[in-house]
């Protein structure tokens, strides 16, 4: 036994000392992209179909066009566990050649923001992330397009008014927000609260404790309280609990709206049937049948059906890893288009993604048609202030049930100037004249 | 500052009294939600009675409980055999750790023993992640879900039979405990490892018997949480709420698992609702911990638990 | 043959009370520091520094006060998360109310609040022993996670609740911030810990370690020969709370940089708990080799398969990853129950007897 551990001690140290002061090698005329994901852990239900979706967007593009301008695309994934810390440290593996970085976790994306510019790589938080980067005059290495969490609250907001028959009947009505109990759950309210103050309904708030495993005591206030319209905020165990106990205490399910990240096949599976009617928000195609899956299965999975939806393959979030994997490799082309037709550095990529100007025509040719909206992200605004819609659970698939909605940019984008100010103060950061750069 | 207090003084109790029925649906919900804590409870109580093992592992052994259960499910074994199979490979579970992690730390501070079960939570949950894949799984065993109103309270049938098999549970153990032989040797060796010995108990045996007692009620926790939030990772975070119980209760006590299970149940949920919005909400994770510490200044050694007497 | 100590005579009781009263000890111990300090940041890469060693550090120190306070007095807590939150939001505030504050003291005056924190919540443990105990200090992990959850003052009203370190100098040369290098911030670790288990070493030999230790072995028969059981526990209490909040501030400072309170939550108690059983209970260099292996190790583990051109998925990796993991800290606790400090002993001892096998 004793041997043992000595033996294992010794053949560790040596792999140890092998590694230590080795950084990675990269082949030229490629362009690498770190990818972190979770694919294991306790959000790993939502990492997986993220992951896929963003990495067999990559291979169709290796596979169909030959890379990016003849450029190939690499990329390596890190598993985080949605950790903060293992996220850290994948990205301080894997910085050295990135040209970009999705941290796919608010806290990582939060660590990530002041070293993007001293280590040169750009942070494409797409959806998420910290809501001030969209003032691009401050943080000029962060980007949250195509939409944020304060937008999209205020488009739920329309959304609700709309359905009441316009936004003057939504004075009086009573919304509750059941939200994670972080960061990440509290990004609505504030913007909620302004709305309620300029629409004239009751808005209540129930947190949830993390993990949120257990939430009767919420639902109990829920019951009581009656809201007209409920919105959600979670994340991981806490949706698939907090749908079923809605289920549970009858709420009419289509009153019941969650944000982007509430709203993909696994939050719903464990409610099943009951579950139908739920609604959630989104702001990319929804379902399998837009050209770019054709396109996938036939260049990626060489027309095998059955492996691609083993990848879950069309399901909401696969959608998403596409979405983010589109922005970002049209950002890279962008750069390319001013820079050359080579390698992008992290420098050259960053101004591709602040000048992207995704057309509909050109959403068209990647196959993308209806599947997005057009987006033009500027050097003020790196939110692009895209619309988001709302889908709704059948029972068996999400389905898209109303029309693009814009957010309510006049409330929203005041809030975003004097978050950023705070930030830029707080850290001595003089914010940027766009006028004067190009 | 008066506001404050009127907010934690007056106005709960205000609120209790004016609406006595919602009262008492929040109190009915407390003993439901308390039930399913205390059967997660059990399996650390029936470990730690038997073998002064802490068992950081329970929450891990629920959820690769769960996880085989479903597991078996989805490749379209039928019920009764899946639960047979997976009440098997629990048992299979008991014999393994027993040799390989027991065995070799008999007689060990209970330090060491609770690291060691450390490391078997973190081997669990690798398992049972790579055997059977991290998506979400449903869990759907035929009970029934509806709820229907008694007397203006919305009551879920769901937790109704959960409530009723964590009695059957609980009355079984008991009667195993008390009056089998198999119960008083049990016993025996909570007392005193090596009188135990001394008298002819195997204790091989009877910790094979406790880890396999204990895997069998992790699978029946197992069930119930994961019929109410779907088989994933999360469900081994259960584990963290059924502390606060074994520690009311005692943590040598079976009784002393439901009782702690109903009032920290109660407690978190009155608590929540009630005081709750006064200061914010989402008070339920340390409420729960505060309430069993107050317990624990009258009784350090929980409600039921027995009494370690020190002599110097 | 190396390791023996004749020749060596003391002649003073100074020399003969030393922490290091073998020289090669005190050799050795001077060639690791100088290692330390001259030689790793010399050869390290950024990813090593960043990623490895200043999480090392940080948790080394909060390992440390973890282990004087369940190792050395007994009391067993499972607040350390909560305690480094404290020490992290309170130097948090201390620097952006008065930034012309050095940073340095303002990282040891965390410290001093995580303590009286600490002291609070260490009163139950007059009156509850052993594992129920462990439970009461989780009330405080989760309290005092809520608390700065809930209250916006903690993170200066920051809509998103996130606190990030601000940028500050000591001696012109940056130490926090995003432009401070990675050498910078591993040799103010560094400092901090080495200087911190100096303390460490020093109390637990003195009157307080050894009433710490009394209380441990059989508080009623420490009462009865005049230790008072609540200053005791006390003291423990807020040593072991400022080591961790100090710990917790470096892990703002000089590691993350902006944190939530995610970052302080049950899983950081656990692992600092695990790092001072698997290191050794009741033994300063446990500590530090603990909490080597938890930092080291899944980080190696994770890597290892890419380092000898195994290329597996990153989910399997990481599931082997667990598997591994728990099985190594089942194999280290069968060969050693005592943890990994008790090997290093048994070590030195068979060094001192070398090549003679007793």
């Amino acid at each position: 036994m004793r041997r043992l551990t000595s033996v294992i001690s010794v053949i560790l140290a040596v792999i140890a000392l092998i590694a230590f002061a080795a950084t990675p090698v990269l082949a030229q005329n490629e362009q690498f992209i770190p990818l972190l994901v979770y694919r294991t852990g306790p959000y790993a239900p939502n990492g997986i179909p993220t992951a896929n979706g963003y990495v067999d967007y990559l291979r169709l593009l290796n596979a169909r066009d030959g890379g990016l301008n003849d450029v190939k695309l690499a990329w390596e994934e890190c598993e985080t566990k949605y950790n903060t810390k293992i996220g850290v440290e994948c990205y301080e593996k894997l910085k050295g050649n990135a040209s970009l970085v999705n941290p796919y976790s608010t806290g990582i994306t939060y660590q990530l923001i002041p070293k993007a510019p001293v280590d040169q790589v750009p942070i494409h938080s797409m959806g998420y992330g910290r809501t001030a980067a969209a003032d691009g005059r401050i943080f000029k290495w962060a980007f949250n397009f195509p939409t944020t969490y304060w937008s999209q609250a205020s488009a739920f907001v329309k959304y609700v008014g709309e359905q009441e028959g316009g936004m003057e009947n939504l004075k009086g009505k009573k919304l509750a927000l059941i939200y994670h109990n972080s960061p990440y759950g509290k990004e609505p309210i504030p913007t909620l609260t302004i709305l309620a103050e300029k629409f004239g309904y009751d808005l209540k708030l129930l947190a949830v404790d993390h993990p949120g495993q257990e939430q009767k005591a919420t639902w109990l206030q829920v019951r009581r309280y009656r809201p007209d319209w409920l919105f959600m905020w979670g994340w991981g165990v806490m949706n698939q609990v907090a749908i079923k106990e809605a289920a549970g205490i009858k709420f009419p399910m289509d009153h019941f709206i969650g944000v982007w990240w509430s709203g993909s096949e696994s939050d719903v599976v464990p409610a099943g049937a009951s579950a139908k009617g739920y609604k959630a928000g989104n702001f990319h195609g929804v379902g399998a049948g837009f050209p770019v899956h054709k396109d996938i299965v036939k260049h990626v999975y060489k027309g095998d059906e059955a492996a691609a939806k083993a990848n879950n393959f069309g399901e909401v979030l696969y959608n998403r890893g596409i979405m983010n994997a589109v922005y970002d490799t049209e950002a890279i082309r962008t750069a390319m288009a001013k820079y050359g037709k080579k390698q992008m550095s992290g420098e050259q990529v960053r101004w591709g993604l602040e000048n992207l100007d995704l057309t509909e025509s050109r959403l068209n040719e990647l196959g993308l048609e209806k599947f997005a909206q057009p987006i033009k992200v500027t050097c003020e605004d790196h939110e692009g202030n895209g619309p988001v819609f709302i889908q709704q659970w059948d029972g068996e698939k999400w389905g898209k049930i109303s029309d693009w909605i814009s957010p309510m940019r006049d409330v929203v984008r005041p809030q975003i100037e004097k978050a950023a100010a705070a930030f830029a103060q707080e850290n001595n950061i003089t914010p940027r004249d766009c006028a004067s750069e190009n | 500052m008066t506001e404050f207090l009127t907010a934690i003084f007056v106005t709960p109790f205000i609120d209790i009294a004016s609406g006595p029925i919602f009262f008492g649906e929040v109190v009915l919900g407390g003993l439901m939600t308390g039930v399913m804590y205390s059967m997660v409870a059990l399996g650390f109580v029936l470990i730690f009675k038997a073998s002064g093992v802490f068992n950081f592992a329970q929450g891990a052994m629920v959820l690769f409980a769960a996880l085989t259960l479903v597991g078996l499910m989805e490749r379209g074994v039928p019920l009764w055999l899946s639960l047979i199979l997976a009440t098997g490979v629990m048992i299979l579970l008991a014999f393994a750790i027993e040799r390989t992690v027991l065995r070799p730390l008999v007689n060990q501070d209970p330090f060491t023993l609770l690291m060691a079960t450390i490391g078997l939570t973190f081997f669990l949950e690798g398992v049972g992640e790579l055997v059977w894949g991290s998506n979400v799984k449903r869990l759907d065993i035929g009970i029934p879900e509806d709820s229907f109103e008694v007397a203006g309270m919305l009551v879920n049938q769901f937790e109704l039979i959960a409530a009723l098999v964590a009695a059957v549970l609980v009355a079984v153990l008991a009667v195993l405990s008390q009056k089998t032989t198999i119960g008083r040797a049990l016993r025996a060796v909570a007392d005193d490892h090596q009188a135990a010995t001394a008298v002819g108990i195997p204790l091989k045996t009877i910790w094979v018997t406790v880890w396999s007692v204990a895997g069998i009620v992790a699978l029946v926790a197992g069930i119930m949480w994961g019929a109410k939030s779907g088989v994933q990772f999360s469900l081994s975070l259960i584990a963290l709420k059924a502390l606060p119980v074994l520690i009311l209760g005692g943590l040598t006590s079976i009784p002393g698992a439901i009782v702690g299970g109903l009032i920290i149940g109660v407690g978190e949920k009155v608590g929540e609702v009630y005081w709750g919005p006064a200061i914010g909400g989402a008070i339920e994770n340390w409420f729960a911990y505060v309430l069993a510490m107050v317990f624990l200044l009258f009784r350090p050694h929980g409600l039921f638990g027995e009494e370690i007497i020190e002599r110097v | 043959m190396l390791y023996r100590e004749t020749g060596q005579f003391k002649t003073s009781y100074r020399r003969d009370q030393a922490i290091f009263p073998i020289a090669q000890d005190r050799w050795s111990i001077g060639i690791i520091i100088g290692i330390a300090y001259l030689v790793i940041p010399v050869i390290a890469n950024e990813y090593w520094l960043q990623a490895i060693l200043i999480p090392f550090l940080i948790f080394a120190l909060a390992a440390l006060g973890l282990n004087l306070l369940t190792g050395y007095a007994g009391q067993l807590s499972l607040g350390t998360g909560g305690f480094m939150a404290v020490g992290a939001y309170a130097a948090y505030k201390m620097t952006t109310a008065f930034p012309d504050v050095p940073i340095l003291l303002v990282l040891l005056l965390s410290g001093v609040f995580a303590a009286a924190v600490g002291v609070i919540f260490g009163l139950p443990s007059l009156r509850i022993k052993g594992l129920y105990l462990a439970v009461a200090t989780l009330a405080a992990q989760f309290f005092l996670i809520w608390l700065f959850n809930r209250v916006a003052w903690f993170y200066n009203y920051n809509p998103s609740g996130t606190i990030t370190a601000p940028p500050r100098t000591f001696l012109g040369i940056m130490i926090t911030g995003p432009e401070a290098t990675a050498t910078v911030r591993y040799l103010v670790a560094l400092s901090f810990l080495i200087f911190f288990a100096l303390v460490a070493k020093n109390l637990v030999r003195s009157e307080i370690g050894r009433t710490w230790m009394a209380i441990r072995d059989m508080d009623v028969a420490a009462e009865i020969i005049g230790i008072r059981p609540l200053t005791t526990k006390l003291s423990a209490f807020a040593t072991s709370s400022f080591y961790c909040g100090v710990a917790g501030a470096l892990l703002l400072f000089l590691y993350l940089g902006s944190v939530e309170t995610l970052a302080f939550d049950i899983t950081v108690s656990f692992e600092v708990l695990f790092m001072v059983i698997i290191g050794g209970m009741g033994s300063i260099m446990g500590s530090i080799i603990g909490a080597a292996f938890i930092t080291f190790m899944p980080i190696f583990l994770t890597n290892a398969p890419h380092l000898i051109g195994v290329d597996i998925p990153v989910d399997l990796a990481k599931e082997l990853e667990a598997i591994i993991f728990g099985g190594l800290i089942i194999v280290f606790l069968i060969v050693e129950p005592h943890g990994l400090a008790r090997l290093w002993q048994i070590g030195k001892e068979k060094l001192r007897r070398w090549p003679f096998p007793y």
